[in-house]
């Protein structure tokens, strides 16, 4: 991004300004056609967008689409970067010309942030978004009296159906042409003697590089100062300039002033004034969302539909995906023995079939999942239910320090967390989708359950001997479902730890607009699809694929010159088939991996673990279900799966060296907790890395959940021991 | 006077006076809820713990423990 704004320096800069969820996005992608997510809910766009635009006169302009806003008052981060893009507050950020676009239906409200606006005397210009709901409301908008009174062009238009931007465009170059046209020549400033005096004093402590020398930004700057800066803001300013603003608010409280609600009430009161010379209302009527909202906000029947929408989404993953991901699996698998066998056996071929391809396939294995959450993600932001789950949820969710809209996140984690971690986006403030990355991983996904089949199977079987032989698949069931309600359970108290240690932020009051309800504007849900698996593939993508080659790397070097025969059995009396086995098995317990598994067993003894079980969580890092297969190979079994009976007895069977059983259910268990909790994933930690942009939170997820895992997994077997049990 | 919770579904009442941190009485009153301003609460989640007002034609929703910060005349 910072390219991109280098190399464009000599380009005229346009910023699209706004409230949240006025269809500035849509505007953005209207115009330029392309990059930058669209949705029907308060906030949709955290990061700053960049695109060229082909203007007349003017060649390339550089739009920016910055996040919305209701003021350019700032507290946050996230706010201060909206307000630097529009606003200018750094001379280099300054643009040229600043489009804000107004919800037609909402007008007064959103004039407000247009007003500041004007006062900074930022080149202007209004667009009059979704003019064509108007009329639904009862309203009558006269573009050209508001235009007059604002003294900057104003241009109604229909950004969803690309009504109205041609003229937009034209006016855009006619600005960018003659800035004088953007700027209006009168611009409100508070009339009361004193709040003049204190915006005067404030006023003079505002470096120059804000202001430019111009007067009436300067009196703009200073309100803007005088309602931005507290105690607790995280603005970036000169200290003077805060000691002055915090000096003349204690004043005017000393007073019994209200400097917030004097600014305020001074631009709503210019505003209302003259609203009634551009804006005709007429008592509205029941709207649809009205009678929508009594059906799905029901106290009892609202809730049900919730959690059956809830229930179709997580079905449709989990269950849904599923055959697609299967086929993407046979297929690559099918592919790398094509591959391979038409190269002569070697290293070269298991390269490419191991290593490459099978790397290709377990980044394309995750579209399926991706690309069907983002449809749902889509349909529910674009129809504006996504602003009522947080409405149904809030609470709960804020009990547990997460935000209303991490619930369908958290819920996608049950299927997977990559997708899911991508999901996070819903959510405006960085703390919250930082929050929610940090326990998604915790839920139990799909990609554990093979393992934990392969071990339940390993201590209840159906049929035979055991402790907890004869209770067959019922104590089979009990136990996942134990797993799956442990997993939820722990992922929720480490939200609210975490949310109240290491990402402790300041409470955010919940302010949201309950936008009203539209069809879904399909052209931006299948852009967002495409754009999310793109951007995935590309960025998380050659993360997860390099990894993929580095496990290969180290679970099959160094490799072996001469085939070596485990102890005590000849190798002529066994059958050839059995002697290549043994042979991967050893190629395995010899690589780098197989060596780590061994340096490794002292921190895994505690937990009941030996080193073959440490070589499967090494090869269990590339994905948790390669754990049954690398476990297949160390036991000289390569091709079992889970529900292959000849693996299921092997680990009933195994010893340790002093001969007593080493799968007994204690460690099992221990395996299965230690599973749950492990951040066992490379493409969860490469996804988490492109979503913060750092290598630090994917450390941070790593390390705590490991941490997480070897303590409850210790507790669980020495407990377990001290019990009685072995 | 009566907090905003306490007002029933449905009916209007006029903000009188605006409590709590200076960030939600800011935010609130940017968003035109300024006193004097009327104010409708049209719907409650009680799950949700959320109250959904009509203020300026706007649907807004406020947590129901920031809405006993707001004081309203019936």
């Amino acid at each position: 991004m910072t390219s991109a704004i280098r190399s464009a320096t000599s380009n005229k800069r346009v910023a699209i300004a706004g409230n949240p969820n006025t269809g500035k996005t849509t505007l953005f992608n209207e115009l330029t056609g392309a990059r930058g997510k669209v949705g029907n809910y308060p906030g949709v766009t955290v990061e700053r967008h960049f695109a060229a635009l082909e203007l007349e006169g003017h060649g390339e302009v550089l739009l920016m689409d910055v996040p919305g806003t209701y003021s350019l008052s700032a507290r946050s981060h996230e706010e201060q970067l909206a307000i630097q893009a529009v606003a200018g507050l750094h001379p280099l950020e300054r643009p040229d010309l600043v489009v804000c676009v107004v919800d037609s239906t909402q007008c007064v409200r959103n004039l407000y942030l247009v007003l500041q606006l004007v006062e900074l005397g930022l080149p202007l210009i209004v667009a009059l978004n979704m003019s064509d709901r108007l009329e639904e409301t009862g309203q009558t908008l006269d573009a050209r009296a508001l235009a007059q009174e604002l003294g900057v062009p104003c241009v109604p238009i229909v950004a969803a159906r690309g009504r109205g931007l041609d003229e937009l465009k034209r006016e855009m170059a006619r600005v960018l042409a003659d800035p004088r046209r953007g700027r209006a020549t009168w611009r409100w400033a508070p009339d009361d003697p004193l709040l003049e005096a204190d915006m005067r004093a404030v006023a003079r402590e505002l470096p120059s590089e804000m202001t430019d020398g111009d007067a009436a930004r300067e009196r703009a700057l200073a309100l803007w100062a005088l309602l931005s800066v507290d105690e607790t803001d995280e603005l970036q300013i000169p200290a003077s300039l805060r000691a002055v603003v915090l000096r003349k608010r204690k004043l005017a409280e000393a007073s019994k002033r209200n400097l917030d609600e004097e600014i305020i009430r001074g631009r709503y009161d210019w505003l209302d004034a003259r609203a009634k010379l551009f804006l005709r209302e007429s008592a509205a009527r029941a709207s649809v969302t009205d009678r929508i909202d009594r059906v799905l906000l029901h106290p009892a029947l609202g809730f049900a539909i919730f959690l059956a929408l809830m229930t179709v989404v997580f079905q449709a993953l989990f269950a849904g995906a599923d055959p697609v991901i299967g086929w993407i699996e046979t297929f690559f698998a099918w592919l790398g023995r094509g591959v391979a066998g038409l190269l002569p056996a070697g290293l070269f071929a298991d390269l490419v079939a191991n290593g490459l391809i099978a790397g290709v396939g377990s980044v394309l294995v995750f579209l399926p999942q991706i690309l069907l959450l983002f449809l749902f993600l889509g349909i529910l932001e674009d129809t504006g239910y996504m602003a009522r789950v947080a409405f149904l949820m809030d609470r709960v969710m804020k009990v547990l320090g997460l935000h209303g809209r991490a619930f369908v996140p958290m819920l996608s984690g049950y299927a997977c967390a990559v997708p899911a971690i991508l999901a996070t986006r819903t959510m405006e403030r960085q703390r919250d989708r930082l929050l929610t990355m940090l326990v998604v991983p915790l839920m139990t996904c799909s990609a554990r359950l093979p393992v934990y089949g392969l071990l339940i199977a390993a201590v209840v079987p159906v049929n035979g001997s055991g402790p907890l032989a004869g209770s067959g698949p019922f104590t089979q069931g009990l136990l996942l479902a134990g797993m799956y309600l442990f997993s939820t359970v722990i992922a929720l108290l480490a939200a609210a730890v975490l949310g109240r240690t290491v990402l402790k932020g300041p409470r955010v009051p919940l302010l949201l607009e309950m936008p009203p309800y539209r069809v879904p504007h399909w052209a931006s849900v299948v852009r967002m699809m495409w754009e999310k698996s793109s951007v995935f593939m590309k960025e998380a993508g050659t993360v997860i694929l390099a990894c993929t080659v580095a496990m290969w790397v180290l679970l099959s070097f160094p490799r072996q010159s001469e085939p070596t025969t485990p102890a005590g059995i000849p190798s002529e009396i066994r059958p050839v088939a059995e002697a290549s086995q043994d042979e991967a098995a050893a190629t395995l317990q010899q690589s780098y991996g197989g060596r780590l598994g061994r340096a490794i067993e002292p921190a895994l003894a505690p937990l009941g673990f030996d080193w073959k079980i440490g070589i499967g969580l090494i090869g269990a890092f590339a994905a948790r279900e390669v754990f049954v297969s690398t476990m297949a190979v160390v036991y000289g079994l390569e091709g079992a799966d889970e529900s292959s009976t000849a693996l299921r007895e092997r680990l009933r069977t195994e010893t340790r060296s002093d001969g007593s059983k080493l799968f007994t259910p204690l460690v099992c268990l221990s395996l299965m907790v230690f599973f749950a909790l492990s951040c066992q994933c490379m493409s969860t930690l490469a996804v988490v890395r492109r979503e913060t942009r750092s290598w630090r939170w994917p450390s941070f997820l790593f390390a705590y959940m490991t941490v997480l895992a070897w303590i409850a997994s210790f507790a669980v077997y020495q407990g377990g021991r001290l019990l009685g049990f072995e | 006077m009566v907090r905003l919770i306490d007002l029933p579904d449905g009916q209007e009442g006029r903000l009188v006076r605006l409590e709590g941190e200076r960030a939600f009485r800011r935010r609130l009153m940017e968003l035109g809820l300024l006193p004097g301003t009327p104010v409708r609460v049209i719907r409650r989640a009680e799950i949700g713990g959320v109250l959904e007002l009509e203020v300026r034609r706007a649907r807004l929703t406020v947590r129901t423990s920031e809405a006993s910060l707001v004081l309203v005349a019936p």
